[in-house]
C-alpha cells in the first residue's frame, strides 16, 4: 500500500476505535456514575441535588443481605463451574485435535438457542411434575416429588448450565498452551504427580482460572432472568435488584449505584488477572 | 577396563506399529562424555527419553550401576535431563528453578541455598538469582537449565540437543563450557545431537544411530577415520567415494583398480576376493591435487573453488563426470595459492590414507541421510 493512503486509513481506524469507546463505553458509564449520585425523581427519574444517598442505601441491611446472598450463589456457581471445568478442560487438551474440535463445537452449540428459552427448558426438567420427578416416581425411587424448582439449588444449577462454557474455554486455552516439557522437567527433578500439580500445573493455569472466574462470577450476579424463572422470590441476584430499581421501583440512582459496585468488582478481578499474567512474564508460559 | 554405569540391553520401542528402536544394546561408562548422533527420526531422542523414564520400552532392560531402572518413574531415577528448549518454569525465579529439585528432596533450607548458589556460580549466573526466565537471554536460560539439572548431583546427565537453539558463536562457547563442567563435576554426560561437528569435538565416544540401530560406536577419531559403513561415512563429515575393483590379494595388501589406476592398498578387515567391487573412501583433506603433467593421478578440471580462510576447498570434475571434493591448507611458501575455474589438474592421494568399505546391498537408502544432515 502506498504511504500516502496509509496515513488516512490509520487515522480512520483510530477515529473509529476511539469514537466507539467514547460514545458506547465511556459515555454510558459516565451517565451511570452521574445517575448514581443524583436524587430520585418520580417524573424525570433523576434530578439534582447531587448526593451519596444511593450508596448509603446499598448498606441497608435488607439490600446488604440480597447482595451477600447473590454473591454467595454466584460464588457457588463459580466454584461448581471451576470444579467441573478444570478437569474437563485438562482432559480436553489431552485429546487428539479432531476430538478437541468436536467437543468444543458441542460446547458452543447451546449458544445457538436463546438462553431464556434454555432456562425455561430447565424449568420443565426441575418442576414438581417435571421430567426428573416423573421419571423418579415412575421408577418407584421416590413416592413424592422432590422440591427442586424455586430453590437456591435451582438457581445455581441454572447459572452453572448457562455459564460453564465460559469457564471451560479460557481453561482449555491455558491447558493447551501448557508445555509437556515443563511437566517432564518437574518429574525429572524428583516431583511426583501431586507435587507437579501443585507447583507447576496450578500456577501455570492460574491465568485461565482467573479469566474463567471473571467470565462466570460477574455474569452470575447479573443474570436476573434465572432467579426470575427458577428461583422464586427469595433467591435474588444483584441483577434482579438493579432490574427492579430501573423497571419497577423507578429508583434510578440506587440501580446505578448497584451496577457501579458490580463494575468495580469486575475491575478488581481484571487487575488480579493481569498481575497473575505478569508473574509469568510477557511471553506467558513460553 | 572401564566401569559400566548405565547399561541398555535389547531395548525396543514402537510408535504406532513403527519400530523406533530395535533391540538396541549400549553400555555407557562411568564418567564419560558419550554422544548419540544421527539424523532426525533416528531414535536418539526416544533413547534419551527411555533413559530418563518419560517413555517405557516395549522390551529390554535399563540398569544403572547394577540396579534395574526399567520400571522406575522419572522422579525416582538418579539422573537428570537438560531439555532442548530448557523447560524452565516460567513462573519461578532463577533461584527457585534451580532449587526445585532440592525442595522436592525436602533438603534443609540452608543446604538448598548453599547448593543453589554453588550451582549458579558454576555457570556464572550468581547475579541473576532473582530474575525470571523470560528476562534472560537464550544462553543464560541454557545455563540455568544446566545448573538446575546438576544441582541434584545426578550420576548421569542427559542432554537433549541442548545447544540447537543457540546461534553459532554462543554454541561454540557453550560447547567449551559443557566440556569444562563435565570434567569438573565428573558426571557422565549423554549428549544428543544431529550436528556431527559438535559430536566429534565434544565426545569421548560417539554412537552413530540410524533407524533405531547403532551404526557405529567408537571414539570420534574412529568414527571419522574408520567409518563402519557407508551411512556413517556419509553422515560424519564430507567424503569422496571412488569406485574400486579388487585386482589381486596379497598378505597384508590388495591391488585395487581405481579409475584405471592400479593402487596397492592396505588389506581391509572384511573378506575380499579378486574382481570384487568396493568403495575407496577419501576425506577432502586427504586428496592431493597435482599438476596435469604429473605421471600419476586421475585427470579432471576445477569447477568450483571456495576460500575458507584456513583452507581452499575445491570441486574437481573427473573425465567420467563424477565430482571430487578437495580441501587444501594454505602453506607459508605460497600464500597466493589458488585455482582458476576450468583449470586442468590431476587428483590423487597418498596410499594408506584411504578407507575401504564393501558395497552394500541397498545403497540408495543412504542418500536421504545426506539431506537430513
Amino acid at each position: 500500500m502506498p504511504s500516502v493512503t496509509r496515513q488516512p486509513f490509520r487515522t480512520a481506524v483510530l477515529v473509529l476505535v476511539w469514537g466507539w469507546l467514547l460514545f458506547l463505553v465511556l459515555a454510558p458509564n459516565l451517565l451511570v456514575v452521574g445517575a448514581s449520585v443524583m436524587t430520585r425523581d418520580p417524573g424525570t427519574f433523576i434530578a439534582l441535588p447531587l448526593n451519596l444517598d444511593a450508596y448509603r442505601q446499598l448498606f441497608d441491611p435488607l439490600y446488604l443481605e440480597v447482595f451477600l446472598h447473590s454473591l454467595y450463589m454466584a460464588a457457588m456457581t463459580t466454584l461448581v463451574c471451576l470444579l467441573v471445568g478444570y478437569p474437563f478442560a485438562w482432559a480436553l487438551s489431552k485429546l487428539g485435535k479432531q476430538r478437541q474440535l468436536l467437543l468444543i463445537f458441542l460446547l458452543i452449540v447451546p449458544f445457538w438457542t436463546n438462553s431464556l428459552v434454555r432456562t425455561y427448558a430447565l424449568k420443565m426438567l426441575l418442576a414438581t411434575n417435571g421430567l426428573i420427578n416423573s421419571a423418579l416416581m415412575s421408577l418407584g425411587w421416590i413416592d413424592e416429588p422432590i422440591q427442586m424448582l424455586y430453590t437456591e439449588g435451582a438457581v445455581i444449577i441454572g447459572l452453572v448450565y448457562l455459564l460453564l462454557p465460559f469457564m471451560i474455554l479460557p481453561l482449555y486455552s491455558v491447558f493447551d498452551d501448557l508445555r509437556q516439557e515443563l511437566l517432564m522437567a518437574s518429574h525429572d527433578l524428583g516431583a511426583g504427580r501431586l507435587a507437579t500439580f501443585i507447583h507447576v500445573i496450578v500456577p501455570l493455569t492460574l491465568p485461565g482460572v482467573l479469566a474463567g472466574v471473571m467470565l462466570v462470577l460477574l455474569p452470575a450476579m447479573g443474570l436476573f432472568f434465572v432467579p426470575d424463572i427458577l428461583g422464586g422470590s427469595r433467591n435474588l441476584l444483584v441483577g434482579n435488584v438493579i432490574k427492579n430499581q430501573f423497571l419497577d421501583a423507578r429508583n434510578w440512582p440506587f440501580g446505578a449505584a448497584a451496577s457501579i459496585v458490580l463494575t468495580i468488582t469486575m475491575a478488581i478481578l481484571m487487575l488480579a488477572h493481569r498481575l497473575s499474567k505478569q508473574r509469568l512474564g510477557e511471553g506467558g508460559a513460553g | 577396563m572401564k566401569k559400566t554405569l548405565l547399561s541398555l540391553s535389547n531395548l525396543s520401542k514402537q510408535f504406532d506399529g513403527k519400530n523406533v528402536l530395535d533391540s538396541l544394546n549400549l553400555d555407557i561408562y562411568d564418567g564419560e562424555f558419550i554422544t548419540l548422533l544421527g539424523p532426525s527420526g533416528c531414535g536418539k531422542t526416544t533413547l534419551l527419553r527411555l533413559m530418563a523414564g518419560f517413555e517405557h520400552p516395549d522390551a529390554g532392560t535399563i540398569t544403572l550401576a547394577g540396579q534395574d531402572l526399567t520400571g522406575t518413574p522419572p522422579e525416582h531415577r538418579p539422573l537428570n535431563t537438560v531439555f532442548q528448549h530448557y523447560a524452565l518454569f516460567p513462573h519461578m525465579s532463577v533461584f527457585d528453578n534451580v532449587a526445585y529439585g532440592l525442595k522436592m528432596e525436602k533438603r534443609p533450607k540452608e543446604e538448598i541455598r548453599e547448593r543453589v548458589d554453588e550451582a549458579l556460580a558454576m555457570v556464572q549466573l550468581q547475579d541473576f538469582k532473582g530474575r525470571k526466565p523470560h528476562q534472560l537471554s537464550g544462553g543464560q536460560q541454557q545455563r540455568v537449565a544446566i545448573a538446575r539439572a546438576v544441582v541434584k548431583r545426578p550420576r548421569l546427565l542427559l542432554l537433549d540437543e541442548p545447544l540447537s537453539a543457540l546461534d553459532y558463536k554462543l554454541r561454540r562457547t557453550m560447547q567449551g563450557e559443557l566440556k569444562r563442567l563435565q570434567r569438573e563435576l565428573g558426571i557422565t554426560f549423554v549428549f544428543v545431537t544431529h550436528d556431527q561437528e559438535e559430536a566429534l569435538s565434544m565426545s569421548d565416544r560417539v554412537v552413530v544411530l540410524k533407524d533405531g540401530e547403532v551404526q557405529q560406536l567408537g571414539t570420534p577419531r574412529e568414527v571419522y577415520e574408520r567409518p563402519a559403513n557407508l551411512f556413517t561415512a556419509r553422515f560424519v563429515g564430507e567424503t569422496n567415494f571412488f569406485p574400486g575393483e579388487v585386482e589381486s590379494i596379497h598378505d597384508s595388501a590388495i591391488t585395487v583398480d581405481v579409475f584405471g589406476l592400479k593402487r596397492t592398498l592396505r588389506r581391509p578387515d572384511f573378506p575380499v576376493r579378486p574382481g570384487q567391487p568396493l568403495h575407496v573412501l577419501l576425506r577432502p583433506e586427504d586428496i592431493r591435487v597435482l599438476d596435469p603433467a604429473d605421471a600419476q593421478g586421475v585427470a579432471g578440471k576445477i569447477i568450483e573453488r571456495n576460500y575458507k580462510g584456513s583452507t581452499l576447498d575445491s570441486v574437481i570434475q573427473l573425465e567420467d563426470g563424477s565430482e571430487v571434493l578437495a580441501s587444501e591448507f594454505f602453506d607459508e611458501d605460497d600464500p597466493a595459492f589458488d585455482y582458476r575455474l576450468g583449470e586442468p589438474v590431476k587428483v590423487s592421494w597418498v596410499d594408506g590414507w584411504e578407507w575401504l568399505l564393501p558395497e552394500e546391498a541397498d545403497e540408495s537408502v543412504h542418500e536421504d541421510a545426506l539431506t537430513d544432515a
